[in-house]
């Protein structure tokens, strides 16, 4: 029995850690981006802003780099769901002798490495290029379409995986009918199998827009003038990170925990209408006390949804007429205070040191192990101000503030390396 | 009514690879009736209505409708509609559009299919189910479905590839003479496929038996069941009593058979057979259970079987008797039921006699195994 409720116990824990491991960073980095200060933390927590989506919005690189992302991102959905119906369609109809050989040369793309396909789109069509004798800024060296050549190439594959499964469960007799009906090959393809394959396309869509979206390693190959989102995300980040970037991935985590909210409500919908029809069928449609179950009623994605859509409506409402000027001026002042005390300190101390000095000159010489026997770092300050709020906060935004404390130049470290520093705890 | 259009098999074969799976089929249907064909699974019977829709193309030998030979001619181009083994419902339409599927093709607006669709929904007694999904009908409702679908068409020709086989005995009965009702009510050609005797004989105008790709025997239910031309024929339609001998003598329409069991036994030469049997060829001599009726044990004659019974059963219609029969067989007896009291008489010996016109004596052959 103990053992039984210490199993479950560790369950408990280790679901908390796993978690935590897996959502730990996207929350905290979604909590950066609501503060204040200019490099993205979470742990003193300053003034609520929103500040950094608008810095988000302002940001031209940014911007760009999504509008590119998604012109590729469409450029690549419709390339590689053409391609990968097409190449599901011939797997199913291909004499299956060839079949087996057919599939891995359709998988391969997805194991090779995106590096290689990225090198080898920008070769091969390079060589195509010159080839058609073509200058470097025609359409086949222009970084739209290569990115978008590339990424399909390993894209479509997914695909045609998605679009497969879906279509061995088709019936052909199904076309057989419609052909037997008076309908064309093309009636036939347009009105039966291709609304039979529509959620799988749907899927195959959103796949390979997920695909192409966060793709880095083939596109940094073949963007050319077309950075996408991750390239530019990529490039900021060497030069620092500013909570802009919080702003962006809190945005995309939402989007992606709508879109996943809403589609399960919508399926678990879809799920209680057909149950519904059924029983009607079978206690007769017109018996009138026959009722939808409530949208809401056992649809926990639902409630969810609608919980989080009303959150976001709130937290947009708020910024709309919330304000963190005080807030951050409030923050500024008491900063200001605290580097002024500091300030007083410091001075103190060094007029306290200068005293001594003096006193030890004039005592001379003996008492010169007096700096060994201090005592270790007595932890507590022993990393001075590095955690102070204000040790870094200060480095751009007042200068004159930072005047005073200048003197030490070290001030970032506060007066750690100062041996007197400890003596006046 | 029209005559309807006719159906004509021209020295048809069909092979996939080596395999002949239609075998030399001659056939000709005529316009308005109802044909069936009838074999065991698997003896091409589908692979023949794929033929005559368009879905194969023969490797030798034609098939001519109303006249015409459509050798190259493409399913939607036949003036054909198939219903399938399994009936190929299209999944995501609604009832009143898989109804009018033919009529979408041709561009006809939504407010005149939905007008036709009605009418035919009437027909197959499904007023206002128009809206349902095929998956929310049952199995008779599906089947009726998938009928007015292809009546829709307007075929003249209509080829329904065992339509009743995945529904309940009940149903089954009552959707048999439902269609033979919407045969004669619309008046074009029916070709039907099924492996179930009873179905084709209560149905249909004329039968094609088929067996391994081969082409038995056609002819109207009657003749094929009194009259089978081959072993395989006399067995697979409707139950049947075989014993094999040798031809003793032949007068006339009658033969006397040595069987290997049962002496010297009488009978009637089929019809369409004349000729065929010679003293001392190999024959099997067949009576249907019905056929018989009780002796006074022991009574010798040509006419007369004395067996030893193995198992006796009780119907309701008939009281049934099985005795030891020729080569592992039993032979079964049908006693019809008038309130005459029967008494068992499991173990013994009993003697029963029949009448040389119901014994129809042929060449001997492949039985149907079933
Ligand atoms: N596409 C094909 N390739 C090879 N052999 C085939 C093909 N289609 C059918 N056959 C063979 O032809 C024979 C006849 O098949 P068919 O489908 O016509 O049988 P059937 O009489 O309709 O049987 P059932 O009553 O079981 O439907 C079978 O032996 C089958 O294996
Ligand atoms: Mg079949």
């Amino acid at each position: 029995m103990k053992n039984f409720s210490l199993m479950r116990i560790s369950i408990w824990v280790y679901l908390a850690l796993f978690f935590s491991y897996l959502l730990g960073p996207l929350v905290i980095m979604s909590v950066t981006a609501f503060n204040s200060p200019g490099f993205p933390r979470a742990a003193p927590w300053e003034c609520l802003t929103f500040e950094w989506f608008s810095a988000l919005f302002q940001d031209e690189r940014i911007l760009n780099g999504i509008k590119n992302s998604i012109l590729v991102g469409v450029g690549t959905v419709t390339l590689s769901v053409s391609m990968g119906l097409a190449g599901a369609l011939m797997l199913t109809q291909i004499w299956p002798k060839l079949r087996a050989t057919y599939y891995t040369i359709i998988i391969a793309p997805i194991l090779i490495p995106g590096v290689v396909i990225g090198i080898s789109t920008l070769v091969f069509w390079d060589r195509v290029n010159r080839m058609f004798g073509l200058d470097a800024d025609s359409f086949l060296s222009n970084g739209l379409f290569l990115t978008i050549i590339g990424q399909s190439t390993f894209i479509a594959s997914y695909c045609m995986l998605v679009l497969v499964a879906r279509l061995q469960r088709y019936d052909t007799g199904l076309t057989e009918a419609a052909l037997d009906l008076g309908a064309t090959h093309a009636q036939a393809f347009r009105k039966v199998l291709l609304p039979f394959m529509r959620p799988a396309i749907a899927s195959a869509a959103v796949l390979a827009f997920l695909a192409s979206f966060e793709n880095y390693n083939t596109t940094t190959f073949t963007f050319g003038e077309y950075p996408t989102l991750t390239i530019e995300l990529a490039q900021k980040v060497r030069y620092g990170i500013t909570p802009a970037i919080s702003a962006l991935a809190f945005i995309i985590v939402l989007l992606t925990v709508f879109a996943a909210l809403f589609n399960e409500a919508h399926i678990r919908r879809k799920e209680l209408v057909a149950a519904a029809r059924k029983s009607a069928t079978v206690e007769e449609l017109g018996s009138g006390n026959f009722r939808l179950p409530g949208f809401l009623s056992s649809n926990t994605a639902a409630v969810v949804l609608v919980v989080v859509a009303m959150m976001t409506i709130a937290v947009v409402g708020s910024a709309t007429v919330y304000s963190p000027q005080q807030c951050i001026a409030d923050v500024k002042e008491q900063k200001r205070m605290e580097t002024e005390v500091r300030i007083q300190e410091l001075r103190q101390r060094r007029a306290d040191e200068a005293a001594r000095r003096a006193a030890e000159q004039a005592d001379q010489a003996e008492q010169e192990p007096a700096v060994e026997a201090a005592p270790k770092p007595s932890n507590n300050s022993g990393f001075g101000g590095v955690f102070a709020p204000g040790a870094l906060q200060d480095d751009g935004a007042d200068a004159s503030e930072e005047e005073p404390e200048k003197p030490g130049n070290d001030s970032g470290f506060g007066s750690v390396f100062d041996p007197n520093a400890l003596q006046s705890e | 009514m029209s005559a309807g259009v006719g159906v004509n098999l021209e020295d048809l074969w069909i092979k996939f690879g080596d395999f002949v799976a239609v075998r030399e089929a001659n056939v000709n249907i005529n316009g308005g009736d109802f044909f069936s064909f009838l074999g065991p699974s698997g003896c091409g019977k589908t692979t023949i209505l794929r033929a005559v829709s368009g879905f194969l193309e023969p490797s030798q030998g034609n098939v001519l409708i109303g006249g015409n030979n459509m050798k190259g001619i493409g399913p939607n181009k036949r003036p054909t509609a198939l219903i399938f083994q399994n009936l190929a419902l299209f999944p995501l339409m609604k009832v009143w559009e898989n109804i009018t599927f033919s009529m979408e093709i041709k561009g006809a607006s939504a407010k005149e299919r939905r007008k036709r669709a009605d009418e035919l929904l009437d027909m197959i007694a499904l007023t206002g189910q128009g809206d349902k999904l095929p998956a929310e009908l049952s199995g008779g409702q599906k089947q009726r479905v998938a009928i007015a679908r292809a009546l829709c068409a307007e075929p003249d020709v209509l080829l329904l590839d065992e339509p009743l086989s995945a529904l309940d005995l009940k149903l089954r009965q009552h959707m048999r003479s439902e269609l033979r009702e919407i045969q004669k009510r619309v008046g074009i050609t029916f070709i039907y496929i099924t492996h179930d005797q009873g179905e084709a004989l209560t149905m249909s105008d004329n039968i094609a038996v088929m067996r391994a790709g081969v082409i038995d025997q056609i002819g109207d239910g009657k003749t094929i069941y009194n009259d089978p031309m081959t072993p395989f024929a006399a067995s697979f339609v409707g139950e049947n009593n075989v014993f094999r001998g040798r031809v003793k003598q032949v007068s006339g329409n009658e033969v006397m058979v040595t069987t290997n069991r049962s002496g010297d036994l009488m009978a009637r030469v089929a019809n369409g057979t004349e000729g065929r049997l010679k003293e001392g060829d190999e024959a099997m001599l067949f009576i249907r259970p019905e056929a018989f009726s009780l002796a006074p044990v022991g009574t010798q004659g040509d006419h007369f079987v004395t067996a030893q019974v193995t198992k006796e059963e009780f119907e309701g219609n008939t009281f049934n008797i099985f005795m030891e029969g020729d080569g592992g067989k039993e032979i079964k007896v049908a006693l019809p039921n008038l309130g005459q009291s029967f008494e068992s008489h499991q173990g013994e010996a009993m003697t029963l006699e029949y009448q040389v016109r119901n014994a129809v004596a042929l060449p001997a052959g492949v039985l149907a195994t079933e």
